[in-house]
């Protein structure tokens, strides 16, 4: 059985896809067969962020449909082993998910895969319900400022209400806190909100801190998911955060300032 | 005398409503105003349909002195129920004979009643009626007072008592709603006719509404609105105060209130009198 983790905000343009991706590379590069799929119908960057958007053939509502089978439509990254990416429609809209249809998918991708990440889009609607709703953990992605914090906290409650688990009283749906776009020097300066701060108010448990990093927009352009580029503090942030998905204690790094040295300040960094 | 034989008959006591429609007269009326005064507007007044429940009195033949006897003696035994009532009088049992409407109001008028209208008239009955001031109603489908054929006495005046629904306050004990979680965003939470416990954090853009107290241990970001449906006595316990709203019975404060006040600090929110007031929670 897969483990399905939906990663998910409520707000748009947080880091989400970002995200995803690094992620599911990150537990394939960990030896696990990941697929990661785009239920961001009609709005696909999936595809873009992992570089392989010239060979989408076939799509995930093309599967639901019954117009293709898993094996024809899943794309296979070439740089990491046992990493699948399904991407999304961009000619449909979020209504052509049904439960039904989603369901049978993950339940066949369920079969043979150890992960299932989910990348939602925005918004709380029928996209991002569907995307929720079969998880079994949830990253929620999150800036540190104060509309992002709000809208992950409506993320949070319909996680907890909304949600398969939820619907049938199971166990619910274990949360991350996964904060992007970190910068300890505005955090200090006050312009950001710190980590105790969204912690304080999410109430709930932090799994990793991504520092704002040049190399996150150089990773998209270029269709690498950043987590490949080791030597960039994204990259380690993100590996960081894979070592605590799968129950590693990892220290944080990247969340205080780093104090310039002498030689730093006078040739720059 | 023709009262005893109304009570003795069960059947009596029931309520008869008499809806008045009004919607088209508003329509008319608006109409109308927009014609002749097209820049006044029409805030002063406004019209609309309701219904009233009334008292209807069945007259079961044209004596109104005998009616008027029968009713006073009927008025004895409840006078505070019947001063000024207003009363519908059914005159459908007179098949059509002329009645001296003048007479019937003073008549009633005498009696510390108020004639509203005339139910079950002829048409010749209704002009009559209106050149006497009174409104003719139309009489209720299914109401027509029945007649008891096995009646040794002929009644004279049928008269309906009419139920006034009075609401009876039961003090029954109801447990307080617990919930033990945090109220994200979005989330609203209504304990109903009872105590709202929360054991975790009301997030901001999360609502909480209690008929009684509410009781927040954790953050209260969101907003909380205790005594909804009309208690001043209630009070608002939470361990640390950043609420976007407070409200108790319609009296609020938002956070810019709060800020100056009691900002993240836990405190008992109560009115005094109608005034908001915050105490603290330390001993």
């Amino acid at each position: 059985m897969a483990r399905i983790i939906v990663v998910t905000s409520g707000k748009g343009g947080v880091g989400k896809t970002t995200s995803s991706a690094a992620l599911g590379t990150g537990l394939a590069l960990k030896g696990f067969k990941t697929v990661i799929i785009d239920f961001d119908i009609g709005l696909r960057n999936l595809d873009l962020i992992m570089g392989v958007e010239r060979r989408v053939v076939y799509d995930f509502v093309n599967v639901i449909n019954g117009d293709s089978n898993l094996n024809q439509t899943l794309i296979k990254d070439k740089r990491v082993d046992g990493l699948y990416i399904l991407p999304a429609s961009q000619t449909r809209d979020k209504d052509a998910l049904t439960r039904e249809g989603v369901e049978k998918v993950l339940n066949e991708l369920s079969e043979t895969f150890d992960y299932i990440i989910c990348d939602s889009p925005a918004g709380i609607e029928q996209g991002a319900l569907m995307a929720l709703y079969f998880a079994d953990e949830a990253i929620v992605v999150t800036n540190p400022e104060v509309s992002s914090v709000r809208d992950s906290d409506r993320i949070l409650g319909i996680l907890a209400s909304k949600s398969r688990r939820a619907e049938e009283g199971k166990e619910p749906v274990k949360e991350h806190l996964l904060l992007t776009r970190y910068n300890p020097g505005r955090v200090e300066r006050g312009d950001m909100l710190s980590v105790e701060d969204v912690c304080e108010i999410l109430a709930v448990k932090l799994i990793g801190v991504i520092p704002e990093s040049q190399a996150v927009l150089r990773a998209s352009n270029v269709g690498e998911p950043v987590i490949l580029d080791e030597q960039s503090d994204a990259g380690q942030a993100y590996m960081d955060t894979i070592e605590r998905l799968l129950g590693n204690e990892k220290e944080y790094r990247f969340i205080e300032e780093e104090k310039k040295g002498i030689f730093k300040r006078l040739f720059g960094g | 005398m023709f009262l005893k034989l109304a009570f003795t008959r069960g059947a009596l006591y029931h309520v008869e409503q008499v809806y008045i429609a009004q919607s088209h007269v508003r329509a008319n009326f608006h109409r109308a105003n927009k014609i002749t005064t097209p820049t006044m507007s029409d805030t002063n007044i406004e019209l609309k349909g309701s219904g009233f429940t009334l008292s209807v009195l069945h007259l079961q033949n044209n004596d109104l002195a005998a009616a008027a006897q029968a009713l006073e003696s009927k008025i004895s035994q409840a006078p505070q129920f019947f001063t000024m009532a207003p009363i519908v009088v059914n005159i459908e049992k007179l098949n059509g004979e002329a009645v001296d409407f003048q007479l019937l109001k003073q008549t009633f008028e005498q009696l510390n009643l108020v004639v509203v209208g005339i139910a079950g008239a002829t048409d010749e009955q209704k002009v009559s009626a209106k050149t006497a001031g009174l409104a003719t109603l139309n009489a209720a489908k299914g109401q027509v007072a029945p007649t008891d054929t096995n009646a040794p006495v002929q009644t004279q005046v049928r008269y309906e008592r009419v139920e006034v629904p009075v609401e009876v306050e039961v003090p029954t004990y109801k447990p307080a709603m617990v919930v033990k979680q945090n109220l994200r965003s979005g989330q609203q939470i209504y304990a109903r006719d009872t105590d709202l416990v929360v054991i975790g954090a009301v997030s901001n853009g999360a609502e909480v509404i209690a008929d009684g107290n509410i009781h927040i241990y954790g953050s209260l970001r969101g907003r909380a609105v205790a005594g909804a449906k009309g208690n001043d006595s209630a009070r608002i316990f939470a361990q640390k105060i950043e609420a976007e709203l407070i409200s108790i019975n319609g009296n609020y404060w938002t956070s810019e209130q709060l800020q100056k006040a009691c900002w993240q600090q836990s405190g008992c929110i109560y009115l005094d009198g109608d005034k908001i007031t915050v105490s603290s929670l330390e001993i």
